[in-house]
């Protein structure tokens, strides 16, 4: 069940992708004066996949919380993980574009720390569990700062609409931005579902790894006591 | 009324405790005046063309949140001698009113630090800190509760790690930048002479905000940490 649901979300991912490139290299306007505009369509998606990732681990953390079921922390440290890559993706395109667009690597702007201050406190999630060898006490301490990560990933996101800031300002018309032309807009959302789709195959294939490797555990801990 | 008689007993315990090694507290107290020490080699402030005022609220508050980790290191780890934590958790007082309390003694030890620094600092570096004496100090008040309230939980969580003093800053650091960039641009903004008022009120919103939210959270949920 679990290779048939991976193998179809994979499928789904590739061709939404292939579309959605071909539609943004070949069908969409070029918009001339903006500098490598394209990784938009990558660098949001990615962002709001990441995002997706770290309350879909708030999720998991709760349910761990209130069943005690190891499965969900499981869901929970996977989920993180494949999140961080996507937050990973997004500042790594966002560098590339502030390269061509204000030739800079990196500016102190708002949105940019703020990112980064996610992603170093979902990579602190991550180290802390590393740090931690009980798997119910790891259990519990990360659900404690996934809960308390998710909160502050508002804190801090909201900040960004009160601290002055250089990076464009929201074009989506989600939120209220409408500085995208018609029919522009629609293939960050796609690429959205598209990288959700692998976001659930790495998550898939993270959990099997996680299973493999309890397996792993249990057996040597059985031939130890023979 | 019980819960906060508990967990004043337990604030009253660790600054008694406190008060008679004052370990903590010299130990913070150095600290802060040898970061202050450092930053005078990261800029000439005797150059008549640097405004102090420009930038003393950062360095101000980062020396504060390095001084408060090593108070906040010390708050959970001082109870595992002779395994007085478990007793602590064992006792019949709610693990919220534990936290509380023990968040109640690290805010007056850090704030107490935080006091003498600030005159420290102003007189090494001539920086005016009475023309709004008062927002100062309510800034000062409402930051050094978010560093409390989010270094006394992680402090809880590290106690029994391994790494416990590498784990505690790379967490706590991450979780604190919203309350210490509204207060590094708050302090600025005081102590440039620029009163409170519509675009910076802001911030002192986002300091109640996060104070509120946070602690909230930490006492409801901070018995997963400590009793699982």
């Amino acid at each position: 069940m679990r290779e048939k649901v991976m193998y179809t979300l994979a499928v789904i991912g590739m061709a939404l992708l292939t579309w959605n490139l071909y539609k943004i290299l070949f069908v969409l306007p070029q918009e001339a004066n903006v500098a490598a505009y394209q990784i938009v369509y990558f660098h949001v998606p990615a962002a709001f996949t990441a995002f997706t990732g770290f309350i879909v681990a708030l999720a998991a953390s709760a349910l761990y919380i209130a069943t005690s079921d190891l499965q969900y922390d499981a869901y929970a440290a996977g989920v993180t993980e494949v999140a961080l890559a996507f937050a990973s993706v997004n500042l790594a395109t966002g560098m590339i574009w502030a390269r061509f667009a204000w030739g800079i690597w990196w500016a102190w702007d708002a949105r940019l720390t703020s990112m980064l201050t996610c992603w170093l406190m979902y990579a602190g999630y991550l180290i802390l569990r590393r740090a931690i060898e009980e798997p119910t006490q790891r259990a519990r301490l990360s659900a404690f700062v996934s809960i308390l990560g998710c909160v502050n990933v508002a804190f801090v996101y909201k900040a960004i609409e009160w601290f002055r800031t250089q990076h464009p300002s929201p074009v989506l018309s989600i939120r209220q931005g409408g500085g995208m032309g018609s029919g522009m807009e629609a293939p960050i959302y796609w690429n959205w579902l598209a990288m959700l789709c692998f976001a659930g195959v790495l998550v898939i294939v993270r959990m099997r790894q996680e299973a493999v490797s309890r397996e792993i555990d249990s057996l040597r801990r059985m031939a130890h006591a023979y | 009324m019980i819960f906060l008689r508990q967990a004043f007993t337990i604030a009253a315990k660790d600054l008694r405790s406190e008060l008679r090694t004052k370990e903590a507290l010299n130990a913070s107290l150095a600290f802060s005046v040898v970061i202050f020490l450092l930053f005078s080699f990261a800029f000439d402030p005797g150059n008549l063309n640097i405004d102090i005022n420009e930038f003393s609220g950062g360095l101000l508050w980062l020396a504060f949140a390095f001084a408060g980790a090593l108070a906040l290191n010390r708050s959970f780890a001082r109870e595992l001698q002779n395994d007085c934590l478990d007793a602590l958790v064992a006792s019949p007082m709610p693990p919220g009113a534990l936290f509380l309390g023990k968040s109640l003694a690290n805010f007056a030890l850090i704030f107490a630090v935080e006091a003498v620094a600030l005159a420290v600092f102003a007189v090494m570096y001539d920086v005016h800190i009475l023309s709004q004496f008062g927002w100062l100090m309510l800034v000062t008040l409402l930051t050094t509760w978010a560093i409390t309230v989010i270094g006394t939980a992680f402090s809880a969580l590290t106690v029994n790690l391994r790494l416990r003093e590498l784990m505690l800053p790379i967490l706590t650091y991450p979780f604190l930048i919203p309350p210490l960039m509204a207060a590094i641009l708050l302090t600025t903004d005081l102590l440039a002479g620029k009163p409170i008022s519509g675009d910076n009120m802001i911030w002192v919103r986002v300091l109640v905000a996060f104070d509120v939210i946070f602690s909230l959270l930490a006492v409801v949920f901070i018995d997963i940490v400590l009793v699982g």
